[in-house]
């Protein structure tokens, strides 16, 4: 690791002060994927701002039923939050899915947003790698990519982002909470992460002195018939290949309002809400659930490595969907899929 | 890194560590990790993949189970560190200590330590009701010689205990 000169913040706005001073020095949170990175030289930044002593470790209950989670409240204690279990289960059973007790202990809301991919290239710095060096080349590309990308790719980037609480964020259609130094602003869900296009480097649309300060979730219909449906390579600790974050609103078995997030397949979750709000009023059926499934890997793109990836897709949209619509969402320690 | 460096960027933070305040001068890349095996001189905390992969450095700060190799330790000014050694020692072993001796639950024994700090979070987390969740939210700690059966054998007993009857009979 090189060395780095240490700002503890002690406030919001001592921290996005601090950030604005220098926007290329970096937010250490909970530090499981930034101090790994700096680890490997992929990340050096001259200066590391501490910000977890800022009041941003609060769940909280908004007046219009609205949940507000802050930056700093750890993966494990939103997984845990009995408000969450109860109101968005799809949430809590995504956070679950990913990484290990311990990392959920130490990773935060906002790092979990803003962890880099986990491509093989980017993660070795005597490789060609234009996310992380622009212009460089990419070497997923040709090279070995079985865990890479199939939707929303460029010539420039094949990566993936890893998270799969995020997933969950984007079929629950979360807004992010960001601010900078002119004040607050909300970025919908959709719109926070980005497409890899010819800049890969920028993984999301957060300014460089912008800091994400909490996640909000609207009130929810979705309680009831949900699922995440992770596909690994083995059955705990190990990012997904292919998540499925599925929520139906069902009356009388027909379909009031669906949705589907695809984790492990592109740079951001992929969804599409369009063909989302065509199912309303189609009988939340296998049909139906087949047909949006091909809908949403419309144009999906093998790379070599990981073309087993686009039929598994289908698949696993399939039955995440069944499981949903049954109400028997799948259960995270539960060894077989149900 | 050069020493003087080191000196010259270090920060005071106070840590109770193992049930002893301490109060230190460090320098912002040293991890906790490195911190115990290194100046604090507590070697029980192993160094596995150092990357967050494996769990054999995990120690408990504030009593939460934690990668110490990804944890900076001038973040942890004014926490709780407890590590292996702090949780028993020979001739007062922690119960889940004693549990892993009675069930072989080890043949290297590198990733022990932290299995065990692992366990003693998981036990304070309350979130294991069956075997079946003691394996899923045991999957932080990998074991290379594949004693899985009798670390899982080992925390059952234990938690079999702290609740008063066979764990078997507490999950049915």
């Amino acid at each position: 690791m090189k060395q780095f000169s240490y700002i503890r913040a002690e406030d919001v706005a001592g921290a996005v002060a601090a950030l604005s001073a220098d926007p290329q020095a970096r937010l250490l949170a909970g530090g499981t994927n930034l101090v790994d990175l700096m680890k490997y030289d992929v990340m050096s930044p001259a200066t590391v701002i501490d910000i977890n002593r800022l009041p941003l470790k609060d769940i909280e209950t908004l007046e219009d039923g609205s949940l507000r989670i802050g930056a700093l409240v750890s993966n494990a204690a939103l997984a845990y939050d009995p408000t969450v279990i109860d109101r968005f289960p799809l949430l809590a059973s995504a956070l679950l899915a990913g990484a290990s007790p311990q990392l959920r202990n130490a990773a935060t809301t906002g790092g979990n947003l803003l962890q880099r991919t986990r491509c093989y290239y980017f993660y070795d710095p005597s490789s060609p790698c234009n996310k992380r060096e622009p212009g460089s080349g990419c070497g997923a590309i040709g090279g070995v990519n079985r865990i890479h990308a199939i939707l929303g790719t460029s010539a420039s980037c094949i990566a993936t982002h890893p998270s799969d609480m995020c997933v969950a964020l984007a079929a629950l259609d979360a807004v992010v909470e960001v601010e900078g130094p002119d004040g607050r602003r909300d970025i919908p869900f959709l719109d926070f992460h980005r497409l890899p296009g010819d800049e890969p480097q920028y993984d999301n649309t957060l300014a460089p002195d912008e800091m994400v300060v909490a996640i909000r979730l609207h009130p929810d219909h979705f309680a009831a018939n949900h699922s995440y449906l992770k596909i690994r390579d083995r059955l705990s600790y190990a990012f997904a290949l292919v998540s499925v974050a599925a929520a139906i609103d069902m009356k009388d078995g027909a379909i009031v309002d669906i949705r589907v997030a695809l984790g492990g397949v592109a740079h951001k979750p992929w969804r599409n809400p369009l063909a989302e709000a065509e199912c309303a009023g189609k009988p939340a059926d296998e049909a139906t659930f087949r047909q949006l499934a091909q809908r949403l890997l419309a144009g999906a793109q093998g790379q070599g490595g990981n073309d087993f990836k686009i039929p598994m897709a289908e698949r696993t949209i399939i039955r995440a969907l069944t499981q949903a619509a049954s109400g028997t969402p799948q259960v995270q320690s539960e060894k077989a899929i149900r | 890194m050069l020493h003087a460096d080191a000196e010259r960027m270090a920060i005071p933070i106070v840590i109770t560590l193992n049930g002893r305040q301490e109060r230190l001068n460090v320098a912002p890349w040293v991890t906790l990790l490195d911190l115990l095996r290194g100046p604090m001189e507590l070697p029980g905390t192993k160094k596995g993949c150092d990357h967050g992969q494996c769990g054999a450095c995990t120690v408990l700060i504030d009593g939460q189970r934690v990668n110490s190799c990804l944890k900076l330790a001038v973040t942890l000014d004014g926490a709780e560190i407890t590590t292996i050694e702090g949780l028993g020692q020979p001739g007062n072993l922690h119960a889940l200590q004693q549990a892993f001796v009675d069930h072989d639950a080890y043949q290297c024994g590198y990733c022990t330590p932290g299995q065990i700090c692992s366990a003693a979070g998981l036990m304070n987390e309350g979130h294991a009701h069956s075997r079946e969740e003691i394996r899923e939210l045991m999957s932080g700690n990998l074991c290379r010689c594949g004693a899985y059966t009798n670390i899982a054998d080992a925390i059952e007993q234990v938690m079999g205990q702290r609740s008063g009857k066979s764990y078997k009979e507490a999950a049915e």
